[in-house]
């Protein structure tokens, strides 16, 4: 089973940790319920949306209100240190949760500590505390768009915001920056880089590039980064090799955006509604043997490092 | 107007902290704190800078704000009566992180773009409304993004006012910078 850790933008939210279930524009968990908008709420209607494709059971959530003190995020962590210890997911996906080194830490080493170790996915403010605190290489997969992709090739930057300036972040500057992120061990074992082009990458190279189809709109929307990650997380608990997920997610996520038509000013949710399909057609395409998989390999041939 | 109070407005109060050899930081219990003791002591004429921590006090999501320790007596006067306060006073030597100082645009058609650091701002060009908030990882950027989309620029809270967290900063720097390029 898969968990989902997150925040919502809502104070007065409580700690919830049970199953997840998505109706209309709403995430329901425990009782509560929480309008799918960007941020985790996002993420969690993606992996939703996508396990019903895939026939996979219900993700579990644990979530907390928090917008931004970090007091829902403390409690969160505190929960995790006592409880992670006992549950035997196959995967945990970390999201929007207040960087803080020091609990990231103690939830790492609860997590380490488990008979099974889980597979380890981590986007947001989880990757920011994974990096800051040197632990990158514990992780398995890491979801970071480019800004953020400097971030973690910048050894000496804590959070994005500082990273340096001569680490520019430009789309054809992106396997360097892959490559300086592996070489200072601040990636995990897969990056799933989110941009124009996305990349999957591991510390042999540039493994697959996904640009098809190609909606300049979509990085102006708030929420398509959460929805990759949504549907890359779901598509690994049924057991996926992470690298192939990475690079099926980010095609159907390409797809599912482009189905909505999208503008710079189109909300997630209408996104979020065409995963099914899309996952639908990538399949049948790599069933074919078609598009995207032919694409991918030969430009990740013409781009590997070395 | 005195001419005390005239010097006041066009002198910056404070040695310049790229000048001073003795440098110090105001370290703070979160950013939002650090956000209002900048504009209190901005307000006030000091010349400070908000910058990133050095590693002995960094503990995750953190910004500090670099003072001329000589200062230090009349900063905190200041701060005091702006109602926050410093968690620790911490002489530095080393150089600090600077923040974030670049940005990227992107017309998308009728929209407009704008990156600082991990944070993107997109506002419809022709009525001037926000139509969308990207990137970043903290806690309030959900949250921002909730109260800030579908709003009219001159409308919507600025990210100083209600962001918490250093993705909050960086997306205050491209809401600064869309209303310079959007100014008339």
């Amino acid at each position: 089973m898969l968990a989902l850790v997150g925040t919502v933008p809502h104070r007065d939210f409580p700690l919830v940790d049970s199953e997840l279930s998505l109706h209309d524009d709403e995430v329901c968990i425990q009782g509560e319920q929480v309008t799918v908008n960007r941020g985790t709420p996002a993420l969690l209607a993606a992996t939703i949306k996508a396990g019903e494709f895939l026939g996979q059971p219900a993700p579990h959530g644990y979530l907390v209100g928090d917008i931004g003190l970090g007091d829902g995020s403390r409690r969160l962590y505190e929960y995790l240190i006592q409880h992670l210890g006992e549950s035997d997911f196959q995967a945990i996906t970390f999201h929007y949760m207040q960087p803080d080194i020091g609990c990231h830490n103690r939830v790492l080493f609860v997590m380490e500590q488990m008979s099974e170790r889980p597979i380890l996915i981590a986007d947001a403010g989880s990757m920011y505390a994974a990096k800051m605190s040197g632990k990158a290489t514990a992780y398995d997969l890491f979801t970071p768009d480019i800004g953020e992709l400097a971030f973690l090739a910048d050894e000496e930057a804590p959070h994005p915001f500082y990273t340096r300036g001569f680490i520019l972040h430009e789309e054809n500057r992106v396997p360097e920056l892959i490559a300086r992120a592996y070489a200072h061990k601040n990636s995990p074992q897969t990056l799933l880089v989110k941009g124009e082009q996305d990349y999957v990458a591991n510390q042999e190279g540039i493994q697959a590039t996904i640009n098809h189809p190609m909606d300049e709109a979509m990085e102006a929307i708030g929420g398509t980064g959460d929805t990759l990650t949504g549907i890359v997380s779901a598509l690994i608990s049924t057991g996926m090799e992470i690298g192939e997920a990475a690079t099926i997610a980010a095609r159907a996520n390409r797809l599912a955006g482009h189905y909505a038509e999208p503008t710079a000013a189109t909300q997630v949710m209408e996104i979020v509604s065409h995963i099914p399909k899309a996952l639908e057609d990538v399949f049948c395409e790599k069933n074919r043997g078609e598009g995207w998989q032919k694409l991918s390999q030969r430009e990740s041939a013409a781009s590997a490092l070395k | 107007m005195s001419v005390l109070g005239l010097f006041k407005r066009k002198q910056p109060k404070g040695s310049s902290p790229d000048q001073s050899r003795d440098r110090g930081i105001l370290v703070f219990e979160n950013t939002s704190e650090v956000i209002r003791a900048e504009t209190a002591l901005k307000k006030e004429g000091w010349k400070i800078r908000v910058m990133g921590p050095p590693p002995e006090v960094r503990s995750g999501c953190d910004l500090v704000i670099e003072i001329p320790l000589i200062e230090e007596l009349s900063i905190l006067r200041t701060l005091r009566a702006a109602d926050v306060t410093p968690k620790d006073i911490v002489p530095v030597s080393s150089p600090l992180l600077r923040p974030v100082d670049l940005f990227q645009t992107k017309e998308l058609g009728r929209y407009l773009m704008i990156r600082a650091a991990n944070m993107k701002l997109t506002i419809d060009k022709r009525t001037l409304t926000i139509v969308n908030v990207s990137g970043g990882g903290c806690p309030d950027v959900p949250y921002l993004a909730q109260e800030m989309v579908g709003k009219p620029l001159a409308d919507a809270p600025s990210p100083r006012e209600i962001g918490h967290t250093l993705c909050g900063y960086a997306l205050q720097l491209a809401y600064e910078e869309v209303k310079r390029q959007c100014s008339p």
